[in-house]
């Protein structure tokens, strides 16, 4: 079983991921933050989904840091963008994002692009 | 007095309709039999002249279309279809109505006769043989023509990602995995920018890929593929072959239009005398690769450009199933020498060798590709013989029963859609003789009266679901409870999931019949339905909600003769575990050995999970080694590892049933021919870790 780590500090939309990879067969860690999500990074997290906005630490900051990590260099990281956030999309890239989902997403796209991105 | 005769007549017409509806029944069984399409006629045109002649003017001009039909269909010129018997029930059921409400206000039913009546229109207009469904048996049909990328465009997709993009989190592979879900493709990797050994980083990527894809897609769908990597990756799409006639293009130009080479390169390379492909390639201009992907694509467009000029009507073939038997038995030999090449190439030192050895990978790899898709029948064929047994049922027990059925076309391995057969038998018999209420108690339940029984197939990744739903009442659990209590399954006081109560259905001289009745009960029970499935590594589940109804749902793999397997030994002994339910292999090392109670278990990145030794398991003789393996399996999200000795790697392997002696083993579900000539045993791995969980006893 794969496990996906769902990163923010809005605890519906931490719900909504979660429910949503669980029934869909994944393993789910849920972190609150980017510093949460650095401390419970560890063991077999195979996909991560982060939100930007957050307070202790962004989720720009958290994608480098994930990536600065060899156990967790080359895996999928997808970022929730809203529509206004283009910029912020380019940043996250750059940074090491593998991909993106516009909020607000209907969870089957969701699993859309986590099943894109992680097999 | 005119009444009289009227009623006369609806008595008369009664009984034919009765007779008419046998005959049908019949004739699904045996859809050659003349007898039976006269009988058919018969009945038909008495309906037609006796009503013309007491004033039901009616059902004369509705049966006489239907007449026309099956005077065709005696004088030969249309054969029995599933079509033709479906309509000819359809109209029965109509001529019923007719009588009955006799000159009253129709409503739907004049738009439902009039689809009817449309239907035997365009019968009557094919009159001749052809369109025919029935499958004899014993027969397949060949599809010449891959239907799905029949109408479709050749678009050429050229795939460079850049190096880093593995930083990313992307992975290209995945990219050309997506191509190939969206048709039929022809990948080139073009490997020619690897670098040496000792200058080469791992962790960036250096091969890109050329892929021909015949699909229907849009253009955009395509380009979608590449959503997250637009700036990780260079790729360009065009479409070469549209379904318009074009003129066949040379290998220059196709080359000089992918960027690989200017027109000038081509002029001068043309002054020699070789063929261009060869020239350009010696000449070091450019990688074989390149020269292979642009002649495949030339290739394509000629074939597909046949292919429309080519006559209708060819485009299947009809071939002996041991034919086909004989075919995959040769290929399974051929995998076998395949994989043996593989294994002794390196060893050899020629990198030649090596090449040829991979080449013939990629060939046989296809053979077995098309051979088992050769294999493949639309499990529709069987779905018909279904209808007559819910019709038979649901009459002889007073119920009221449509079988709607989906997903026709769904294909499996004939020797998967042959074993299937009695399981599916019992599993609509099951709905039809407890699930389904009579028309009495749905009415009273406030449903309607007819129930509904689906039966669907579909593709889910690489299995086949099979599901079966009814709108019954459902399995009450505490009703199944009590009988596994008195059956002495469960003690009194056991604590069970609904999931468990049901499980319980599977289990060996269980039945949920209060009554034993003629229909249920014939010797088949689920645990032998769910032994069926299991030995074609399938798996059953029930679900059901009271007075709701029931589904039941089987998985199966497409096909039953080759999986990919994972070679593993214990001591001299060699064993095959299916790859599909292998997770990861890991060392074992001793300090992470715990144990509760009997079972072993180990500690894997934190997480617990419990072992069994395969040289406990079989009782084999031989030293430990001082480092042992573990493979570690998920079978339905049970997480369990199996000690080894050690791993030997992954292989096709081409599954030879056991012979009768051996069938009542345990833990096996086959055997195998590695490529060194010596047999291994296929583990039945699901079956093992449920033993050793102590789920089955």
């Amino acid at each position: 079983m794969k496990t996906v780590m769902t990163v923010d500090d809005s605890a519906s939309v931490r719900q909504m991921v979660a429910f949503t990879l669980k029934n869909a067969g994944y393993a789910v860690i849920e972190a609150v933050d980017g510093k949460d999500a650095l401390s419970k990074l560890k063991g077999s997290v195979d996909m991560v989904v982060t939100d930007l906005n957050m307070p202790n630490m962004d989720g720009i900051s958290l994608i480098k840091a994930v990536r600065a990590q060899p156990a967790y260099k080359f895996i999928p990281i997808v970022m929730l963008t809203t529509e206004s956030q283009a910029g912020k999309k380019q940043e996250g890239k750059d940074a090491g994002a593998t991909g993106w989902i516009v909020k607000p997403f209907k969870p089957e796209q969701l699993l859309a692009v986590v099943q894109k991105v992680l097999r | 007095m005119e009444d009289i005769h009227r009623q006369a007549f609806r008595d008369e017409a009664a009984d034919l309709l009765v007779e008419l509806e046998s005959a049908l029944l019949e004739l699904e069984d045996s859809p050659g039999d003349m007898e039976l399409v006269n009988r058919v006629f018969r009945a038909m045109h008495t309906l037609k002249g006796s009503g013309a002649m007491f004033g039901f003017d009616d059902i004369a001009q509705f049966t006489h279309e239907v007449e026309t039909v099956f005077d065709q269909v005696r004088s030969g010129h249309l054969q029995v279809t599933k079509v033709l018997l479906d309509l000819t029930f359809q109209a029965k059921d109509h001529v019923k109505v007719l009588l009955e409400h006799d000159g009253t206000d129709l409503g739907d039913y004049v738009d439902a006769a009039e689809t009817v009546l449309n239907g035997f229109r365009v019968l009557a207009a094919q009159s001749a043989p052809g369109d025919d469904s029935a499958m004899q048996p014993g027969v397949c049909d060949l599809p010449l023509e891959n239907g799905e990328a029949g109408d479709g465009s050749v678009h050429r997709v050229r795939v460079r990602p850049k190096t880093g993009i593995y930083a990313t989190g992307n992975n290209p592979e995945y990219l050309i995995e997506d191509l190939r879900s969206l048709g039929q493709t022809m990948v080139f990797a073009h490997i020619e920018d690897i670098p040496p050994l000792r200058e080469l980083d791992p962790q960036n990527c250096h091969i890109w890929w050329d892929v021909l894809l015949t699909s229907d897609a849009t253009e955009n769908a395509i380009r979608d593929v590449f959503i997250f990597v637009e700036d990780e990756c260079d790729f360009s799409i065009s479409t070469v072959e549209t379904s318009g006639d074009v003129e066949l293009k040379k290998l220059g130009e196709i080359l000089i239009e992918r960027g690989d080479i200017t027109a000038e390169g081509i002029n001068r390379a043309l002054s020699g005398q070789k063929r261009l492909g060869a020239i350009l390639t010696e000449a070091g201009m450019l990688p074989e690769r390149s020269v292979e992907a642009a002649l495949a694509e030339q290739s394509l467009v000629k074939q597909k450009q046949e292919q429309k000029k080519g006559p209708e009507g060819t485009s299947s073939l009809r071939v002996s199933a041991e034919k086909l038997d004989l075919l995959q038995d040769l290929v399974g030999e051929l995998v076998i020498v395949q994989a043996q090449i593989k294994q002794v190439a390196p060893s050899l030192g020629n990198s030649m060798i090596v090449t040829l050895a991979e080449q013939l990978e990629r060939l046989s790899d296809d053979i077995r590709d098309s051979t088992l898709a050769i294999r493949m029948l639309p499990i529709g064929s069987t779905f018909s013989t279904y209808r007559r047994l819910v019709r038979d049922l649901s009459a002889e027990i007073g119920k009221e029963i449509d079988l709607v059925t989906s997903g026709e076309d769904t294909e499996l391995d004939k020797t998967v859609l042959d074993r299937l057969g009695d399981a599916l038998i019992h599993l609509l018999r099951n709905s039809i003789d407890h699930g389904i209420e009579t028309p009495d108690q749905r009415e009273a339940a406030g449903k309607p009266r007819r129930g509904t029984l689906q039966l669907g197939a579909e593709h889910s990744g690489g299995d086949v679901v099979i599901q079966i739903v009814d709108d019954g009442k459902g399995i009450d659990p505490e009703k199944v409870r009590q009988k596994a209590v008195e059956r002495g399954l469960i003690s009194d006081n056991a604590e069970l999931t609904l999931r468990e109560t049901l499980e319980l259905i599977f289990l060996p001289g269980f039945s949920t019949a209060q009554t034993v009745s003629s229909v249920s009960g014939r010797g088949v029970g689920m645990d032998v339905v769910k032994r069926v499935v299991n030995a074609m590594r399938g798996s059953i589940d029930i679900d059901t909600e009271l007075h709701k109804g029931s589904v039941v749902t089987i998985r199966l793999p497409l096909t039953l003769a080759i999986i990919d397997g994972l070679q593993v030994c214990v001591g001299t002994e060699s064993y095959v575990l299916p790859l599909d339910v292998v997770e990861e292999c890991v060392q074992l090392d001793r300090k992470d050995l715990g144990a509760e109670g009997r079972r072993r278990m180990i500690n894997l990145r934190g997480e617990v999970v419990p072992i069994i030794s395969l040289r406990e398991w079989f009782r084999l003789p031989g030293e430990l080694p001082s480092i042992e393996q573990v493979v570690i399996l998920n079978v339905d999200g049970n997480r369990m590892g199996m000690v080894v000795d050690h791993v030997v790697g992954e292989h096709q392997t081409v599954i030879k049933s056991l012979g009768p002696v051996f069938r009542r083993l345990e833990g096996f579900s086959g055997a195998t021919i590695q490529g060194d000539g010596t047999m291994s045993l296929i583990l039945d791995v699901k079956r093992i870790v449920r033993l050793s969980l102590g789920e089955v006893r």
